[in-house]
């Protein structure tokens, strides 16, 4: 069993003094894809800020073996970590083309840089078209779209998403997820997915955890979750 | 007519000054929100470090290149020493450090180099290149080195990656650390920068103003009615407002009031400016606060 | 809070008051004018720091209401024959009404903005006040003289213990009015401001009304301070009020402590007695000591800020905040949470303890 790519033991979190995450263990598996559930509130977001280093955080947090939990949030991102933030976090006032640029930002290699360019607008050819416009006018899919290209560009081993399908409509969601079940068998990139959209996140996902008021309520492969009548009720709506 | 494009002439020149400071002036508050009130103080001594290098046998264009890098690293060291502990703490306590700054700068600058004022060396001699009649050699050799000076910082911010990176860090810190940008640094490049620039500006005007540790006060006023006359959150606005005060304050100087009340000048634009369009010309709509 | 607490306040601020009242008349005659001028930078330490500490605004121009105070003082006096006592209360208000009408637009958007617009007003005062057109009024560049002052009714004082006293009173009462001010209604709402500005809003508090008065009244201060000047010196020019002056102010309030009213006396003590320091050294080291007093300046303001955001005031109320807890503990009695004045100055700017 290789390690895990993330794993977090006893993840705690603070927003000034008011402690937000009160010890979270969960993992993703190299390569897997792990779906963080739970209603609004619960934690979920905090818990990729505090993996990011955004807010105040203690506890175990290693990436690949290597600990983490002391780093600043431009280092974790060096070491292949992307995060995409809820609200997309689109540079809005830079035109799309920026937007990408910077997701280039911290890799040496041009050619290598050209050819993602050009996979990413085949991938998202609607991006391509407002190369030049100015990322802030682009729609909520758009921009969700975007997010996930600088993303890309990273050439991220991991990449932690913050509910990508909040605000959009269905269909644009399914082709969000559908890519992202791509990027995942096709590169290898592993996915830590926070969603309400429980659903939709344990088609994608091999594993999930779910947050109740800052603690794991429930955890282990997707397919059990699925099948576990409290969570079916409660956040599945059947 | 003459003596009207003799005044219009020299107020581009000062008014190159002017928007180079004002772009110093943005180039921070678009960082850090924050206004600089020791920029001139910084640019003052910036200068008396040329003065001192060309005193001392140096060339003239060696001692320029030497006190802009200088004026870089020692605006960059600034920033990291003194004025990132503030970055959380209320805007007064930055304003009163900003102050103290200044007074620092401009007692250091009476202690080593005396009060007494200097001349300060041109190397536009003979005749000017263009504007000839209306314009000293040194005004348009000055109004030469502004637009050099202003084409090189756009081309920097719209081309390169580091500028790139600069300018997020400035609009979305978050974000630009989440793609690994490390903002800490681009916020000390960015006083650098304005340090440096600031040294050019300096070492413009002393020809005109001549040299003295109290030479940048007036010039600081007038960059901040500029700045704000532009918008001071639009760089392009800044420069617009600068070259717009220099000439505006000598046609009015000249004109209307007397060059010598030319600094009330700058207060009644910035009044103006704050009673009818707070904005500015060209920076984004101001909401009024609490 | 302890009995040991207020009963030290109040026996220092009795020491105080019996040596502020008899210092006239054992000290010599320019001890007694310095002791005067430390009484005038206390005025307008006090409407500054109404203005800075209370009410969290930034005025890098007060110097320029020092100067209107005193102009005014002085045309007053010397062109329209107004004794002094009827002059200096007349300019006050038209600093007042100028403060008003300047804070107006300045206030509306932050500290930044008023920030810039004083430093304009503070750089630009010096040339408005030499200005040829108006020498008629101002003396131009030569400024205007004024008679000096003599004690009234006869009294057996001579012109340093007068003006000594008149300051002192007029000093004790603004001081009063300011502590009153503070700890009242108006008080609340302006820290209220500083603080929280949209939830004081929310509750009502017409901020921006408060902040222009506050503005007014703070300039109504340096006035006063300015009109005391005028007549002390007995003479007025463009160079007594340039930008320096206002720094002055700033270097004052700070060190004395941002929203300590007691403070104030520190603040004031200091920003006179360093340039003597400077000047006395100029003797020893020559024309480049005059930059000493710039440098102290500067220094000290980014070190208080760094190291005692509370300014001398604080550290003077945790010294005996310590004091206070000694004698409580010693005398065996409950110890209560952490002393008032320490708690106090421990957070920036402090709740506005008038003293």
């Amino acid at each position: 069993m290789t390690q895990p790519i993330l794993a977090a033991k006893g993840l705690e979190a603070w927003y000034g003094p008011a402690r937000a995450l009160h010890g979270v263990d969960f993992e993703v598996e190299e390569g897997g894809v792990t779906a963080v559930l739970g209603a609004n509130g619960a934690g979920k977001t905090t818990i990729l800020r505090a993996l990011s280093g955004l807010i105040r955080r203690a506890g175990d947090i290693r990436f690949r073996g290597r600990s983490i939990g002391a780093l600043a949030t431009e280092d974790i991102a060096r070491l292949g970590v992307a995060h995409v933030p809820d609200g997309r976090g689109t540079f809005i006032d830079l035109t799309v083309e920026e937007n990408l640029r910077l997701g280039a930002h911290i890799r040496a290699d041009k050619q290598g840089v050209r050819r993602d360019f050009d996979r990413v607008f085949g991938v998202f050819p609607r991006l391509a078209e407002r190369r030049r416009q100015q990322a802030g006018t682009l729609s909520g899919g758009e921009q969700q779209m975007l997010a996930i290209a600088r993303a890309l560009l990273m050439r991220p081993n991991l990449m932690m998403l913050d509910e990508p399908s909040f605000g959009l409509a269905p269909l644009v969601v399914a082709e969000i997820f559908r890519i992202l079940g791509e990027i995942n068998r096709d590169e290898g990139v592993s996915l830590l997915i926070v969603e309400q959209n429980a659903s939709l996140a344990l088609d994608l996902a091999d594993r999930a955890v779910l947050i109740e008021t800052g603690m794991v309520a429930l955890s282990g492969p997707s397919q059990a979750i699925r099948a576990d009548d409290a969570v079916r009720r409660a956040y599945l709506g059947y | 007519m003459a003596e009207f494009l003799h005044q219009l002439a020299s107020g581009l020149a000062l008014g190159g000054v002017y928007a180079i400071m004002a772009l110093a002036l943005v180039m921070i508050y678009q960082a850090t929100h924050l206004i600089n009130f020791a920029q001139g103080e910084m640019a003052m001594f910036s200068t008396y470090f040329a003065w001192k290098l060309i005193d001392s046998g140096q060339p003239y264009w060696l001692a320029f290149f030497a006190t802009v890098v200088a004026s870089f690293i020692g605006g960059a060291v600034i920033e990291r020493l003194v004025v990132r502990p503030f970055a959380n703490a209320p805007v007064l306590a930055s304003v009163i450090v900003f102050i103290g700054l200044s007074l620092i700068f401009n007692s250091l600058a009476g202690w080593l180099y005396g009060y007494s004022v200097t001349s300060f060396d041109t190397p536009f001699t003979g005749r000017p290149w263009f504007g000839s009649g209306y314009m000293s050699a040194h005004e348009s050799g000055a109004v030469l080195v502004t637009f050099c000076v202003l084409a090189l910082v756009y081309v920097f911010f719209r081309f390169t990656p580091l500028g790139l990176a600069m300018r997020a860090a400035a609009q979305n810190p978050v974000s630009s650390r989440l793609v690994g940008i490390r903002v800490g640094w681009m916020l000390a490049i960015g006083w650098g920068l304005a340090a440096a620039i600031g040294s050019i500006a300096g070492m413009m005007a002393a020809p005109i103003v001549y040299l003295d540790p109290n030479m940048m006060g007036g010039i600081l006023l007038y960059a901040f009615a500029g700045a704000l006359l532009g918008g001071i959150d639009n760089p392009f606005g800044a420069v617009f407002g600068g070259f717009a005060v220099g000439v505006l304050g000598n046609l009015i100087g000249a004109y209307v009031v007397g060059a010598e009340v030319k600094l009330s000048v700058a207060l009644a634009i910035i009044i103006a400016v704050l009673v009818w369009r707070p904005s500015g010309l060209f920076g984004r709509r101001l909401v009024a606060r609490v | 809070m302890a009995d040991a607490d207020g009963a030290l306040r109040a026996l220092a601020a009795l020491a105080l008051g019996v040596f502020a009242l008899a210092f006239p008349f054992f000290a010599s005659g320019y001890h007694i004018y310095q002791g005067a001028q430390v009484l005038i930078y206390a005025v307008a330490l006090l409407g500054l720091n109404l203005l800075t500490g209370f009410n969290g605004q930034i005025s890098l121009g007060h110097g320029a209401f020092f100067a209107i105070g005193g102009y005014g003082t002085a045309i007053l006096m010397a062109k329209l024959g107004v004794p002094y006592w009827a002059a200096i209360p007349v300019a006050s208000v038209v600093c007042f009404v100028a403060g008003f009408l300047f804070g107006f637009p300045a206030l509306r958007f932050g500290g930044l903005y008023l920030a810039l617009a004083t430093f304009a007003l503070a750089v630009a005062t010096p040339q408005i006040l030499s200005y040829k057109g108006f020498d008629a009024f101002t003396g131009g560049s030569q400024g205007l003289s004024l008679v000096k002052l003599r004690a009234p009714f006869g009294l057996k004082l001579n012109a340093d213990q007068w003006l000594y006293l008149l300051c002192l009173a007029c000093g004790a009462a603004l001081y009063w009015a300011a502590r009153n001010l503070v700890r009242g209604r108006i008080g609340r709402a302006l820290i209220a401001i500083r603080d929280q500005p949209i939830a004081a809003e929310a509750m009502g508090v017409d901020a921006a009304l408060y902040k222009t008065t506050c503005f007014g009244v703070s300039a109504l201060y340096a006035g006063v301070a300015g009109g005391l000047s005028a007549v002390a010196v007995g003479f007025v020019s463009p160079e007594s009020f340039e930008l320096p002056l206002s720094f002055a102010f700033l270097v004052g309030i700070v060190v004395g402590g941002l929203a300590s009213l007691g403070g104030v006396i520190f603040g004031a003590l200091f920003i006179e007695f360093v340039p003597n320091l400077a000047d006395q050294l100029t003797v020893n080291f020559g024309e480049s000591a005059k930059a000493l007093p710039g440098a102290i300046y500067g220094v000290l303001l980014i070190l208080v800020m760094f190291l005692m955001p509370t300014g001398a005031a604080g550290a003077a109320r945790a010294a005996a905040g310590a004091v206070a807890r000694r004698l409580r503990s010693r005398r065996g009695a409950k110890i209560q949470d952490g002393g008032s004045a320490a708690s106090a100055a421990a957070k920036y700017g402090g709740k506005g303890e008038a003293t």
